[in-house]
């Protein structure tokens, strides 16, 4: 029984399904062994735009163990195209099959696929494969590929302009930049990066023949989303059709998506009538799982003198690669609805141009639109107190709306639920001693060092989402079912990969009906267990799946009290339930606890008139807007003077994503988010060079954070409840990358400004710094 | 990733790996630590008939004191270099710049044979074997060879080995406290986009750099710089350093540029200066 005094919500408690993961004895899809299984390897296009000749399989189909080789003209027709679920009127659209038609459009593209009867013979086979390709003109730049007279991406489309979706809001733009005293015009750059999840993707699919159904294990954030699209594409009914997610090494978005390869070995499975494997090598996962980011746009900020922020007017170019994943264009939208942050700015006009280049698609990564909104935003408001002589965090203070102004009306269209920005910025100042921090930096800049501070207030949208928001369904599904043992099973239709729900629903659940936390599970990702729901993205889960368990509480509340009653001999209203037991003060002193009203409503002998056997309840949950965390995040860092390596010394975030639920989990996703930054501030990127070949397609290339990058934090909270749900709850999976990237590249800024240095594009390493110190430095020497 | 077929052979002693070179010739390639071997081999970048490993060679794996030199087995790996008590005693530059090699797994695998036989331009040992002015032994079907560092890297990836032929030993000699190793690290590899080892003798301070040409190269016109004086001031130590890559051609990829790399190589130059003398 949970001590009433201590409940569960609240805790810092380690998390259930960590152990399993720590010994190396989850089941990720490459540790399925199915009886028959056969392995498939791709053939993937080295070139970035090309003409395919001929393919000749015949050597490859010779080999030993090689059960099948398969090109476009071979699938194609019967695996449908890969799907895209974004909206955007006008856009133009490349068909999209899984594998090459008679061209490849990037590099990596599949070819073909080999299936063999282990993994050294499928990648034999691929090696055997001869394809001609004849090479045409690459497009491997988005600013050029706008400009007459450039190569196409897609010649059939006509042009390399996917859409121009242009939004503006609030008051007259014209007007604003009219009665401004001056223009601020500033380029901002953010670079394309690739997710490069632990685990990459893999897929084992298997036909039962006899009962004409379909499994699908997949490394994937979205099984029921898959359960939806895949049916259209390989001709399998949704309910002869059942998706696992098994353990997930990882995702920030890369697996929020239905790839080539799911259809392909879905397919596969069918036709051979065995079940088929297929694991992303790192390289793949580098070449042909979706980038994120890749946005360049001039920003012009209309101002008064005194500081105060009358419009801003962008147009951004968003590079999406050569075809149209799940969300592709839909991505840089987003970065449209978030572009005024946390500021009252009267005016806003946007204007985004998706375009196509030979590359990986772009999709949704960590925090999908809102990290380069609040770049933007953050950057510009450190230009706008840098050129008008404003102290940075007053002119943010002059612009924030008041926390009575909640629910706040945003120039670009959304209402915000509740804030205080004031708060977490007060209390950012207070944990980073701000004063201090101050007299240091500039005491350091005295003794001829480099020390910055940077700042960042960021508000994000999360607990995705209303319905009529999103593609298809922003609701969730959950069930929870009180067991005749007492034992509390709840499932989620979220898919938890890495957010820790296993723990948090298990104590939300155990406080709510009153039971030890070891007594619950949470079960998830598997269609055939959690029949319905909409999966992991958009920090989501517990904000909209957890509300959906709370509602299933309820529910078996309410009807475990009916039951009561009438084992008390009374009516329900003078049923009271606290703390795991059932009692009616005043009718009777008798005590029931859950395992004797469970008993009673299984075993069901004396049930009241009407009232159906069992405990358990299902529920689905719609929210009603969008919840807006926010939050203020100070940076310090060092620059070293001779090799332009910037160093952070400091690193205090303050979070407001409601009540914390468990204080461990959330820190951990903020610590995380914030590595995710700062590998794209000071060194990640993803490179190809002018033919669209990806130079940074493996480790020794891409550089990701490591630990030694990371600094000690100092992690704070203010807690500002949302009214969307009942528990109050924001979300906070993406919060720290989403924060913490201006406010480190505003500290590298700071530190470089006594040089002159005003700007700098991502990713800040060692070698832009360095030039950027020197070119100032010559010309004041000048 | 799955490498392509091939056959394994581990000899037991150097007279069988030579033998077991000879017998298959190009077909063959010699595994150490794998720490390149078998990755080129998953991505079948490389794809061996034969791999013959000779990281078990026990006669291989030792440091010890000879001569007045201290003698390190080919099949050494840089952990045991790193914590070598010998080597920290009495030539510490070889174990400090293990100590930047990779991380622990990597450091607990590879071996210095393995490393040297490779050749990367980036790797860290090149700048001390340089510097310490160290001798390689190499056995090959026509027997033993010594071959003076100066001698050994020849190109990219190309060193004096011949076909059939690996490194059994190196020898540096015994210094005193005075010598550092300096780098700056490519962010993704950890591989060094500069890397400076220097050792400060009597005779003078000799400088290795790595990580910035096609292979590591003595900095001799810093050493010139710096010819004559015992306790260079700091000025003149920049001065020097600032020739850190005269006649070189800096390499140039996505992580440096040409200019970038030759400027770390006079900033770590410098700095390995100045730390191997306030050692002193």
């Amino acid at each position: 029984m949970a001590d009433p005094k201590t409940p569960y919500v609240g805790r810092a408690m380690k998390r259930i399904e960590d152990p399993r993961l720590i010994k190396g004895i989850g089941t990720y899809v490459d540790d399925l062994r199915l009886p028959g299984l056969v392995h498939a390897a791709i053939l993937r296009s080295p070139h970035a735009h090309a003409r395919i000749r001929r393919i000749d399989t015949a050597a490859a189909r010779a080999l030993p163990g090689v059960i099948g080789v398969f090109t476009g003209a071979d699938v194609n027709a019967a695996c449908g195209l890969v799907p895209c679920a974004a909206s955007i009127p006008d856009l133009k659209a490349p068909k999209h099959t899984v594998l090459a038609g008679d061209r490849v459009y990037f590099v990596g593209h599949p070819v073909a696929i080999a299936v063999a009867s282990d993994p050294y013979a499928a990648r034999d086979a691929v090696e055997a494969i001869d394809v001609d390709y004849d090479p045409l003109p690459v497009v491997a730049n988005a600013e050029a590929a706008v400009k007459p007279g450039s190569p196409l991406t897609h010649p059939d489309l006509g042009t390399n302009v996917a859409y121009t979706h242009a939004v503006a809001g609030g008051s007259s733009i014209d007007e604003a930049f009219r009665s401004a005293d001056r223009v601020i015009t500033h380029r901002l750059y953010h670079q394309r990066l690739t997710p490069m999840p632990i685990e990459p993707r893999g897929v084992v699919a298997s036909f039962h023949q006899g009962e004409g159904t379909l499994t699908i294990w997949s490394s994937t954030q979205i099984p029921h989303l898959l359960r939806t699209l895949l049916p259209g594409m390989i001709g399998v009914a949704e309910n002869k059709l059942r998706i696992v997610a098994p353990e997930v090494g990882g995702g920030f978005g890369a697996k929020l998506n239905v790839y080539a390869e799911e259809a392909l070995i879905a397919h596969l499975a069918m036709r051979l009538q065995r079940p088929v494997k297929w694991i992303e090598s790192r390289r793949e996962n580098a070449a042909v799982t979706i980038h994120g980011r890749d946005q360049v746009g001039e920003y012009e900020i209309a101002v008064r003198n005194d500081g105060q922020i009358l419009g801003i007017r962008t147009r951004t170019i968003a590079d999406l690669g050569s075809y149209l994943q799940l969300l592709t264009p839909a991505i840089p939208t987003l970065t449209g609805l978030v572009l005024t942050g946390c500021y009252r700015i009267p005016a806003v006009k946007i204007e985004i141009v998706g375009v196509y280049t030979h590359k990986m698609a772009t999709d949704a990564y960590r925090g999908a639109g809102r990290p380069e909104a609040t770049y933007l935003i953050e950057r510009l408001m450190d230009v706008v107190a840098n050129e008008l002589g404003i102290d940075r965090l007053e002119i943010r203070l002059k612009h924030f709306p008041q926390p009575s102004e909640f629910p706040f009306a945003t120039s670009c269209g959304l209402t915000y639920d509740s804030g205080n920005y004031q708060g977490a910025l007060a209390k950012a100042k207070q944990l980073a001693n701000w004063d201090q921090l101050v007299k240091d930096r500039d005491a350091a800049r005295a003794a001829g060092k480099l020390s910055g501070i940077g700042v960042s207030t960021y508000v994000e949208i999360c607990a995705m989402g209303p319905s009529k928001a999103m593609p298809a369904g922003g609701w969730e599904w959950g069930c929870v079912r009180m067991e005749i043992s007492g034992k509390v099973t709840a499932i989620t239709g979220v898919s938890p990969h890495g957010q820790g729900q296993e723990t948090t629903f298990a104590q939300i659940v155990a406080d709510r009906i009153g039971v030890p936390i070891e007594d619950v599970v949470v079960l998830h990702g598997d269609t055939n267990v959690a029949h319905y729901g909409r999966d992991t993205y958009g920090s989501r889960g517990t904000a909209v799946g957890g509300t959906a368990i709370v509602m299933c509480i309820d529910k078996i509340i309410a009807k475990a009290k009916t039951l009561a009653a009438h084992l008390f001999e009374t009516t329900s209203d003078h049923v009271e339930f606290g703390n795991g037991v059932f009692t009616a003060p005043g009718v009777t002193n008798r005590e029931i606890a859950w395992a004797e009203l469970a008993g009673e409503a299984y075993v069901a002998k004396n049930l009241p008139a009407g009232l159906e056997p069992g405990l358990e309840a299902s529920s689905f949950f719609e929210p009603q807007n969008f919840t807006f965390p926010f939050g203020t995040h100070i940076v310090a860092v060092a620059v070293d003077r001779d090799t332009g390596q910037v160093k952070i010394t400091k690193y205090v975030a303050v979070d407001d994503c409601g009540p914390l639920i468990n204080p461990l989990i959330v820190e951990g996703q903020i610590q995380g988010g914030i590595a995710h930054s700062i590998g794209q501030v000071l060194f990640e990127k993803t490179v190809y060079d002018e033919n669209g070949q990806l130079l940074t397609g493996e480790f020794m290339d891409y550089a990701l954070p490591r630990a030694t990058d990371i600094p000690e934090y100092v992690l704070g909270h203010t807690v500002t409840p949302t009214s969307v749900n009942p528990l109050g709850i924001k979300g906070v999976g993406e919060a720290g990358t989403i924060g913490a990237t201006p406010a480190i590249a505003n500290a590298v800024l700071d530190a470089l400004a006594p040089l002159g240095v005003t700007h700098l594009d991502l990713p800040m390493t060692p070698e832009r710094v360095w030039h950027a110190m020197k070119t100032t430095t010559a010309a004041t020497t000048a | 990733m799955y490498p392509a077929n091939f056959d394994y052979k581990r000899p037991a002693t150097v007279d069988e790996a030579i033998a077991l070179l000879a017998q298959h010739g190009d077909a063959a390639k010699v595994l150490a630590g794998g720490h390149s071997l078998i990755p080129a081999m998953k991505l079948r970048l490389a794809q061996p008939k034969v791999v013959v490993d000779i990281g078990r060679i026990e006669a291989l794996s030792y440091v010890r004191e000879a001569r007045g030199a201290i003698a390190i087995g080919a099949m050494t790996t840089h952990h045991e270099i790193e914590s070598s008590a010998v080597l920290q005693a009495r030539s510490p530059l070889l174990a400090e710049t293990a100590s930047h090699i990779g991380d622990p797994q990597v450091r607990n695998k590879g071996t210095i044979g393995g490393s040297l036989a490779h050749a990367d331009p980036a790797a860290d040992y090149p700048a001390a074997i340089l510097a310490l002015e160290a001798e390689i032994d190499l056995a090959g079907p026509r027997g033993r060879r010594t071959v003076k560092a100066s001698d050994f890297f020849v190109d990219l990836l190309q060193t004096a080995l011949e076909p059939n032929e690996i490194i059994v030993e190196i020898r540096v000699p015994a210094t005193g406290k005075s010598v550092a190793y300096e780098k700056t690290e490519q962010k993704a590899s950890g591989f060094a986009l500069a890397g400076a080892a220097a050792v400060v003798s009597a005779e003078g301070i000799r400088v290795g750099i790595t990580g910035v040409a096609a292979k590591a190269y003595r900095a001799s016109a810093v050493e010139q710089a710096l010819a004559g004086q015992r306790r260079p001031t700091p000025q003149a130590i920049a001065l020097a350093a600032s020739h850190a890559a005269d006649g070189v051609e800096p390499l140039v990829d996505i992580h440096a540029s040409a200019e970038f790399r030759a400027h770390l190589a006079e900033v770590n130059t410098r700095r390995a200066i100045e730390r191997a003398l306030a050692r002193g």
